[in-house]
């Protein structure tokens, strides 16, 4: 990719995400910091890409540290983001509220 | 390039470009309450997609590593996500979060340690991205431990600033060299790092606990930034767009979080304000006026119209159970009831819906301050439980004080404001609350979960 295409990829995904974001109600900031906290779990591809590359012990124990560290981030975001949304019903959804005894 | 190479490297490009599409989709499905559970799913599958198929990146070596680490980095993180507390949420993302940039900061050290980049514009870039990582690694870190209250001061001296300074100059001085090709030693890549991660601690201590969302969603938008660097230099197109769109999209984040809070973004890098103990009391007049649960429940039981202000104070007592339970009360008898959140409640902007949303109420019973401001006028009871500086109103009034000119909830407009609260002290920012010194403001003492279950007594015994 030259750098002109990488250049217009890199400015095309910034609007991208800007206008994904900018009508968002505020009750969802929290799951989505943490849903946009997942999507660059995706670092994970890239430190697979440099341990698979690394050669000296030095360069494999960093390799490892960071596909860890990616490991972590990609899951971790992945689990608290679901338990967020999972909780998000609306009163449609749901059972009607329970009568007092 | 041998042809199996090929159409490997074809499957690879197809399958990222796939996982382009399902996190930008998924992104955007998750701005709306209704779609935002399939979000999740649909980012989540794009990452499984695009992490299995680099399995078959061409050149790839050292399997034997790269799985033990996926493996106990991953459990490690499954298994911590399940069992933390909602109330611990940000501090969790926080963590996560920091693990990310130091992912990039680690690729970039393999890749300049083994001279993997190939001339100056893709050395620059690895170096740009891994002094942001480095810093978002360390800077989260410290924001974790602050969140989790293994940090309980802010450290701060005299010079601060020009330290930090001085280890950016450093950190970037060392870094020209490596990008210029002048020396990319051992020892001066070795130097830029250790400089940037300390650059990440000395920038964040500083900065108080009510700051910290702010600089958890920085962090979180530099970490993406930083992925989105790394993803140049290895000339990967998933990592390009994921990160570029949550650069752009945390950076949006964060100046939506400063302006709910009041707070520009520079103010809170470089003052001290979160949480100062001392700061402007102001002289508030009048008395702090307490009540009975019974009388407060009496009035909440014949009110038209009720607003429950939840602030974190309510979480911490884990209050929200038995707050949901007192409002179905009031709804079966015909009160017209919504919670009002302000932006800022909770740890994290949004954090109290999650809260909320745990203890079973409907998002559509809850409203924003701009949707639910005009209707405390209206209102005959404000509850207000564990909410503090939020509604405070010298933030209208008192130009000297340091919420002065912050947006929040006016509960005060309520004909009656019943505050639920543990003791006499000030909020998180120690700013004496003039709210509970107003003629129609009662106070209900007492722990949350306790005076809540109170006031259920006391509707109930009304029949």
């Amino acid at each position: 990719m030259t750098g002109m295409v990488a250049l217009y990829i890199f400015m095309l995904a910034a609007f991208t995400g800007y206008e994904v974001i900018s009508r968002v109600p505020v009750i969802l900031h929290t799951p989505l910091m943490s849903g946009s906290n997942f999507v660059h779990g995706i670092v994970l591809v890239g430190a697979m890409v440099a341990l698979g590359g690394a050669h000296t012990p030095l360069e494999k124990t960093i390799g490892f540290i960071g596909v860890l560290l990616a490991a972590g981030n990609a899951v971790g975001g992945y689990v608290v983001t679901e338990r967020m949304l999972e909780m998000f019903k609306s009163s449609g959804a749901r059972s009607q509220p329970k009568r007092p005894h | 390039m041998p042809a199996s190479w090929l159409s490997a490297d074809l499957a690879i490009q197809a399958s990222y470009f796939l996982t382009a599409v399902l996190f930008i989709m998924g992104l955007k499905r998750m701005s709306s309450p209704v779609t935002a559970r399939s979000g999740i799913l649909w980012a989540g599958a794009g990452m499984l997609v695009a992490t299995l198929i680099t399995f078959l990146y061409p050149g790839m070596s050292n399997y034997e590593l790269i799985l033990p680490a996926i493996g106990v980095g991953g459990v490690l993180a499954w298994w911590s996500g399940k069992r933390v507390a909602m109330t611990n949420i940000p501090q969790m993302i926080a963590l996560y979060n920091g693990m990310g940039g130091g992912a990039a900061a680690a690729i970039a050290a393999v890749e300049l340690y083994r001279g993997g980049t190939e001339g100056y514009a893709s050395t620059t870039l690895a170096v740009a991205g891994g002094i942001i990582g480095a810093v978002s690694f360390s800077g989260s870190l410290i924001a974790f431990g602050k969140l989790q209250g293994l940090i309980t001061r802010s450290i701060r001296f005299r010079g601060q600033q020009l330290l930090n300074l001085l280890l950016l100059a450093a950190a970037l001085v060392l870094g020209a060299l490596v990008a210029a090709q002048l020396d990319a030693s051992l020892a001066v890549v070795t130097g830029f790092f250790v400089l940037a991660l300390v650059l990440g601690l000395t920038m964040t201590l500083p900065i108080g606990g009510a700051d910290m969302p702010v600089v958890i969603s920085l962090y979180n938008a530099l970490t993406g930034l930083a992925v989105a660097l790394e993803g140049f230099v290895l000339n990967n197109a998933a990592m390009i767009i994921a990160g570029t769109v949550v650069g752009s999209a945390g950076t949006l984040l964060t100046q939506l979080m400063a302006k709910a809070m009041n707070r520009s973004l520079g103010n809170v890098l470089f003052s001290g304000f979160g949480d100062t103990g001392t700061a402007a009391t102001g002289e508030v007049s009048g008395s702090l006026k307490p009540i009975e649960a019974s009388d407060a429940g009496v009035m909440m039981a014949f009110a038209s119209k009720v607003i429950v202000v939840p602030g974190y104070g309510m979480a911490v007592a884990q209050a929200q159970h038995k707050v949901w339970e007192l409002s179905q009360l009031l709804i079966e008898r015909g009160v017209q009831l919504r919670f009002a959140i302000h932006p800022v409640a909770g740890r994290m902007p949004g954090h109290m819906n999650v809260l909320l949303a745990e203890a079973g109420v409907p998002y559509d019973l809850i409203s924003d301050l701009d949707e639910i401001n005009a209707e405390f006028e209206t209102a005959d009871v404000a509850l207000v439980i564990g909410a503090n500086d939020v509604v405070n109103p010298v933030a209208r009034t008192d130009k000297g004080s340091p919420i002065y000119g912050m947006p929040i909830l006016n509960a005060d407009k309520a004909k009656n404001v019943i505050v639920i609260k543990r003791g006499q002290g000030a909020g998180f920012s120690g700013i004496e609350n003039a709210l509970f010194y107003l003629d129609n403001t009662r106070m209900l003492y007492g722990d949350g979960q306790k005076a809540v279950a109170e006031l259920i007594q006391a509707v109930k015994a009304v029949g």
